[in-house]
This record gives C-alpha cells, structure tokens and sequence, in this order.
C-alpha cells in the first residue's frame, strides 16, 4: 500500500478515540440533568464538578485527534 | 484567499532575530502574547483605578473576574490556598484573553500553540511539586500512596505516580487541541462558503446557509475559549490543594 494512502487512513481510525469522547460527554451531562431534575437545590453546587468531568472526558477524545493531526501534518 | 485550515497556525517571523544559532525572532506569536499580557494589565489595573462605591462597567468587570477566581480557589483548596491566587488568576486571564483574542478573525491563536501551553502546564506542575516539598517536605511523597490495603498498594502506587506524570501532558494537550480543533472547524467551514459563493448562480445564494452556521459555531468556540480557561484554572486549584493538603479532603 502506499504510504499516503496508509497515513490518511490512519488519521481516520485515529479519530475513532472521538466516539468514547462523545458517549462520555454525553454521559456526564445526561446523569448531571437527571440528577438535577431529582435534586433541583443540589444542582447548582456541582457546576464545578460538571465541566470538571466534561473536561476530563474530552480530554481522552482529543488525544486521539491528536494523534491523527501528527500523522496528517507532523510525518 | 487562503483556505488551508492548518494555514492558520504557522508562526511567521515580523523582526528576524538570531543569537548565536538560537531562532530568537519576534513573531506573530510573540505580538500576540504581548498584546494579550497589555491588554490585560492595562484593563485590569485602568478599570479598578477609580475605586468607585458604585462600580462603572469596566470596574464591575473587573471585580467580577476577580471574585470568580477568588470564589473557585476557595470553594477548591480552602482558606489556605488563597496565597496562589495571583498566581492562578494571572493564568486564568492569560489564557482566556488568549483564547478570545484568538477568536478575532485574522488574529493568531497563542493557545493553539503546544510549546505555549505545554509551557503553562509545566509552570504549574512545578509550582505543585515545589509546593508539596516546601509544606510537607518529604511527606510530600504519600500523595502517591492512597489508603489502601497493603496487598493493593503493589498496584496502586504505580498507577498514582504515573496520573501524576501525565499531568502536565492532559492538561496541555487538552486546551491546545481544543483551541486547534475548534479554528481547523472553522476554517473547514468557512473554506465551504467561499467555495460555494464561488460557484455561482443559485448557489452563491445557497451559501448563506453554511455562513449563518458559522455564526452559531462561533458563539460556540467563544463558550469553549471561556470554559477552557476556567477548566485550567480549576484543575491548576485542584492539583494545587493535593499539594497542600494531600489526601486530608477524603
């Protein structure tokens, strides 16, 4: 195979690691509303905690875009 | 017209500077990292200057960033950790303004920088660690050792200390590929309108359709400079209350 069409490919499936991103920021907020629609007093206290975890969640995904922007522009 | 989306990123040199075979030169980066530390200053300390009982708008802005950088180390590291505030309020602006300036269409984006922000994160790693050692001197190491049973420690340890490694890696990595992923987007986007404006007939009209949704991924990417800023910060507090408290919150 060639080696251009090997790295485009390799952008593309390193960009996967975005699916986890997704269905965890998903996550973190679906369980922050439906804890906050139970709880209404307690929600606003966990704001902090909200983009904390949205953060750390997309994090993971980012290293995976990461990845493919190295394949794509670094090699 | 220019429409590579990764054109964006590349740093050109405005006043050529070489001192003994180091490439010191000032560039559109440097510019940019000048204006958002005067404008920063500038504002903040113009703003309060007044001192007035019933604040203007530039002053209530002002004491509003401040109470919210107070108000987050507070709520994070307690009474003690309000020592670092200058040091993580300085962060907070830098890296918001950064953000923001680099929303201005045109302007450069410092934050999509790796060496900018692996640099800020190293700042506070090193800040943590110097931290820990000065108030816990060697104790400092039983961050690594979590309460456990002896048997789990084999396991446990290993894995803390390499958490703490990467540290430095998540959270660089994290605002720099926010910063570059969002501008790529745009860019992406905004290459569609031109190409379809282009085209020609009903499709020059068409293109008001990608337009307005750049408008709307714009408001979005001005929420993420804002949250990223406020992420670093809040993570910079919580690394630092490890530091300064260990494992005493659980």
């Amino acid at each position: 195979m060639e080696v251009a069409a090997a790295k485009m490919i390799g952008a593309g499936l390193a960009c996967i690691a975005l699916v986890g991103a997704g269905i965890g920021i998903g996550n973190v907020f679906g369980s922050y509303l439906s804890g906050a629609l139970r709880n209404p007093g307690a929600a606003a206290t966990q704001t902090t905690n909200l983009l904390l975890g949205f953060a750390l969640c997309e994090a993971t995904g980012l290293f995976g875009l990461v990845i493919a922007l190295l394949i794509l522009f670094a090699f | 017209m220019e429409l590579d989306p990764m054109h964006q990123f590349t740093i050109k040199p405005l006043v050529p500077l070489h001192l003994g075979g180091l490439d010191v030169s000032f560039t559109n980066q440097s510019l940019l990292m000048v204006i958002v530390v005067l404008a920063a200053s500038l504002f903040l300390t113009l703003a309060v200057k007044p001192g007035r009982l019933v604040p203007t708008r530039g002053q209530s802005m002002a004491e509003l960033s401040y109470e919210f950088v107070a108000n987050m180390i507070h709520s994070s590291t307690g009474e003690d950790g309000l020592k670092f505030f200058p040091f993580v309020f300085s962060l907070f602006i830098f890296v918001l303004l950064a953000n923001f300036f680099g929303m201005v269409p045109g302007s450069f984006t410092i934050t999509s920088q790796i060496a900018v922000t692996f640099a800020l994160a190293s700042l506070v790693i090193l800040a943590v660690i110097v931290t820990g050692f000065l108030k816990h001197g060697i104790g400092f190491l039983k961050l690594f050792v979590p309460h456990a049973p002896l048997p789990l420690l084999f396991l446990l340890v290993p894995i803390e200390v390499i958490s703490f490694l990467t540290r430095p890696i998540s959270l660089s990595v994290r605002l720099f590929a926010n910063m570059l992923a969002g501008h790529t987007m745009l860019a992406v986007f905004g290459g569609f309108v031109v190409a379809l404006g282009a085209a020609g007939g009903i499709l020059s009209v068409l293109s008001i359709a990608p337009m307005l949704l750049i408008v709307a991924i714009m408001l979005l990417e001005l929420l993420v400079a804002f949250l990223q800023a406020y992420v670093f910060a809040i993570l910079t507090c919580i690394y630092l209350n490890e530091a300064l408290h260990l494992h005493d919150h659980h």
